[in-house]
């Protein structure tokens, strides 16, 4: 598991980098890297689905963040630090850490099934649906209404993307 | 002097023997989404990447006439047609979802019964949603883009 903090460690100071950083197309590449390692840590916790679709996504948003970057130059604001907004952070983040500590510590245990339904698609999922790969049983079988939505979710995305360009093509 | 389209000679000829692989390989995760790692969703996203892949390498221009915008918005809504149809034939076996196909034996390619033809279904509408997104923003015209072109 120390492999995994290590991990989560490098995706921390790849968020930190890609919002610090001056040049808008450095920025998208640490924030690559931090999908990348995403998807390192979706394999470590044996994952394989969600690491292939976490890693396709990735290097489509990627291909279309470094279209839209590449040769744009955003004016950098100047944040004026005063001692004020840091004394502020500083409450807000204590209360945050306390807070969060309580509530990490009521979590069920890393790995444990809190719910019993869990432990019947395991069981079930193979004789009812015969699928070798269970999570295609549950997300196309058992759970078909969420996939459903999620579809449309999809499609009301593509919509609304092509409804506002043709616009703004029309236009021009 | 005619006007060179997309990236250079070599990144063209790599891509045409490539562009097939990439579209193997999303079809192989598409087919075998009950059996291996993958489905509809990651193996459709491969193969918009595929056509993304061509456009990039060959200039909007060029690719464009072959793949024509209104093609994929047709094949997007026939995915998502073809999901609901399969969603609605389970009523005739008693309830929305319900898998009235014959299951087959596991761990053969012709088994688990709906769900081939659901991973077939979002495949169908994630690549051709996702590479109709690609086609709309490459396409677009900014106002910058046309001050760029003045000035040189």
């Amino acid at each position: 598991m120390i492999e995994l903090h290590v991990l989560l460690g490098l995706m921390i100071i790849g968020a930190i980098v890609a919002m610090e950083i001056e040049d808008l197309l450095s920025s998208v590449i640490a924030l690559g890297a931090v999908g990348f390692g995403l998807t390192l840590a979706f394999l470590l916790l044996r994952a394989p689905d969600l690491a292939i679709t976490q890693l396709v996504v990735e290097i489509l948003s990627l291909i279309i963040l470094i279209r839209a970057t590449v040769g744009v130059k955003l004016p950098r604001e100047k944040i004026r630090s005063r001692i004020g907004y840091f004394i502020f952070a500083v409450i807000f983040v204590a209360l945050f850490l306390s807070f969060s500590v309580k509530a990490i510590a009521q979590l069920p245990l890393f790995g444990d099934s809190l719910m019993r339904i869990g432990s019947q698609y395991v069981a079930e999922a193979k004789i009812k649906t015969a699928a070798a790969n269970i999570v295609s049983a549950i997300i196309l079988d058992f759970r078909g209404y969420d996939t459903l939505g999620e579809a449309t979710v999809l499609f009301t995305a593509v919509i609304g993307v092509l409804a506002v360009l043709r616009k703004s093509r029309k236009q021009a | 002097m005619k006007q060179q389209q997309g990236m250079s000679l070599i990144v063209k000829r790599i891509t045409k023997i490539t562009v097939s692989l990439i579209f193997l390989f999303g079809m192989y995760i598409v087919l075998h989404g009950h059996l291996t790692p993958g489905g509809g969703f990651a193996g459709g996203v491969i193969i918009a990447l595929s056509f993304i892949h061509l456009v990039l390498a060959f200039g909007k221009e060029i690719a464009l006439q072959r793949l024509r915008e209104s093609f994929f918005s047709a094949i997007e809504s026939f995915g998502g047609l073809m999901f609901l149809g399969i969603a609605l034939l389970g009523l005739s076996g008693g309830y929305f979802f319900l898998n009235v196909l014959p299951k087959g034996v596991p761990f053969t390619l012709f088994s688990s019964g709906i769900i081939v033809l659901c991973n077939i279904a979002i495949f169908l509408k994630v690549s051709a949603g996702l590479f109709s997104i690609f086609i709309a923003l490459a396409i677009i015209r900014m106002p910058m883009d046309d001050a760029k072109e003045q000035s040189r």
